[in-house]
């Protein structure tokens, strides 16, 4: 049981190599080994979304894997969204100004979840935000407010978009 | 553990038989564990079996999905989309789309859970289900899969790793309807109906599976074959509703839905079911 394996992982572009024992969930190597702090837990159970990051790209919900399958694979976590102290990613700007948090507890979970839905699908309908997000879950803000951001953050992504060409 | 090849997983499985536990999505294996509803000795991770991750059809028209095809790929897959389009229209019911990216079509049916869509699907199209041990395969016929809740006929040593679905014959008509609280919610009940038609536009044969309304997929064979030889029209729909929410089912209600309230449902989207396959069906 407190047999270790080694494993190596890329996190927002940094390579980590740990040990780790079999049935330690990945959430909680991400947040206790590493001190990745910014993907939340809520349920440990899959229910919630809290806990959502980027695996190869994916959205998944790190309490629901081990860390052990990490191995080898390219991981992301909201702390790789901003560029810096001062500059957020637009969808971070676009939560902030459209007030989509509150408490703030859901919110790495539904950036994550919305990064990889926002590059698939660049002009989304509210019903596609809706189910898109319809796997979070908000108990501050009725919602309203993040469909808002996320049009927000569509329309600025867009514009950046055509502005760097 | 987390053996590269299917040989290796299968003889891990052979060693432990019992004690040992697939891992495949993890995204139900994962939660109970959490929970400490399962506890397992030893998980074979078998994440890295790429060998079991395919869609493809065959001369006869079968389609061949391994076990480990995520339910994200069955869900955009053109295949699955133009060959078996009641699979296609079940998929986004499926949990959440960060549940789908890992979740698989062999785990959701190795895990029987009465309330999942895919059992349904693999029951109402006629699966054939491969399982392989260390030693040899055999092929099950999907209904004789589901054995209660929670419960196949997998023995301790066999691994699900292949799952085929046959053509729709001509003049066939499926759909699928579920009713939930949100979107993604385990459904509080929800059918697959497929019709054929004779040249007539007639029934000649039916099926009607239900989801959450018993402890398996439940076919409901009774009110399936009241529709044969018939026309479709709301009495002939309302009588097959009837039969089946009241006789065939056996929903334990839950603290969303009491059971009489599931029979309500499973009335209800029977008749629009039915409307919508056979409308399909005579396309
Ligand atoms: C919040 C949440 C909501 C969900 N909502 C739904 C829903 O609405 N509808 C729905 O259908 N599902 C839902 N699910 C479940 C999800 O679809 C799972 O992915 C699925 O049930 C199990 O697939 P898995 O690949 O994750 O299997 P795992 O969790 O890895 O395994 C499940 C069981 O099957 C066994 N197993 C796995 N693969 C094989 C194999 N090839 N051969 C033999 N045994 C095997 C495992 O040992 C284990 O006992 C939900 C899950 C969560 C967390
Ligand atoms: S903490 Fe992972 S989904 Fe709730
Ligand atoms: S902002 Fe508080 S839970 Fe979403």
């Amino acid at each position: 049981m407190s047999e270790l394996h080694p494993i190596k992982v890329i996190i927002n572009g940094n390579t980590y190599e740990r040990q780790v024992e079999a049935r330690l969930l990945l959430s909680d190597f991400l947040r206790h080994e590493l001190g990745l702090s910014g993907t939340h837990v809520g349920c440990e159970h899959g229910v919630c979304g809290a806990c959502t990051i980027l695996f190869d790209g994916a959205a998944v919900r790190s309490c629901i894997m081990f860390a052990v399958q990490a191995d080898g694979h390219e991981l992301a976590t909201v702390e790789s969204l901003a560029k810096n102290q001062n500059e957020l990613h637009p969808l971070q700007q676009a939560f902030h100004e459209a007030h989509g948090l509150q408490c703030g507890f859901c919110t790495p979970g539904f950036l994550m979840t919305l990064v990889p839905f926002l590059q698939e699908n660049p002009s989304p309908t509210e019903a596609e935000i809706r189910e898109a997000i319809s796997g979070n879950l908000c108990r501050c803000t009725g919602y309203q407010h993040i469909v808002d951001a996320v049009k927000l953050a569509a329309e600025k992504m867009k514009s950046t978009v055509v502005s760097s060409q | 553990m987390a053996p590269d090849s299917l040989e290796g997983a299968l003889a891990l499985k052979t060693e432990h038989g019992d004690d040992a536990k697939f891992l495949a999505g993890g995204q139900s294996l994962i939660p109970a564990m959490n929970f400490r509803l399962a506890q397992t000795a030893l998980l074979i991770d078998v994440n890295n079996l790429k060998e079991l991750d395919y869609i493809r059809r065959d001369a006869n028209g079968d389609l061949h999905l391994g076990a480990l095809t995520r339910q994200r790929r069955l869900e955009r897959d053109p295949l699955v989309k133009q060959y078996a389009p009641l699979l296609h229209e079940a998929m986004p019911w499926v949990a959440h789309p960060q549940i789908r990216n890992r979740g698989t079509l062999g785990g959701s049916l190795a895990h029987a859970d009465p309330a999942a869509e895919l059992p349904v699907i693999a029951l109402a199209l006629g699966a054939r289900l491969r399982a392989q041990t260390a030693r040899d395969e055999r092929w099950i016929t999907v209904d004789d899969f589901f054995r209660g809740l929670f419960t196949t006929d997998l023995a301790s040593d066999e691994m699900l790793v292949e799952v085929v679905l046959p053509p729709l014959p001509p003049r066939t008509g499926a759909a699928f309807i579920e009713f939930s609280r949100r979107r993604g919610d385990y459904a509080m009940l929800g059918l697959a109906a497929i019709v054929t038609l004779n040249e007539s536009g007639a029934c000649e044969k039916a099926r009607l599976v239900y989801l959450n309304a018993g402890d398996g997929p439940v076919d409901a064979k009774q009110a399936a074959d009241l529709l044969k030889g018939q026309k479709p029209s709301a009495e002939v729909f309302a009588a097959a509703a009837s039969l089946a929410a009241e006789q065939e089912i056996n929903p334990m209600g839950s603290i969303h839905a009491s059971p009489d309230y599931q029979r309500h449902l499973a009335r209800v989207l029977t008749g629009r079911a039915l409307k919508q396959a056979f409308a399909r069906a005579s396309q």
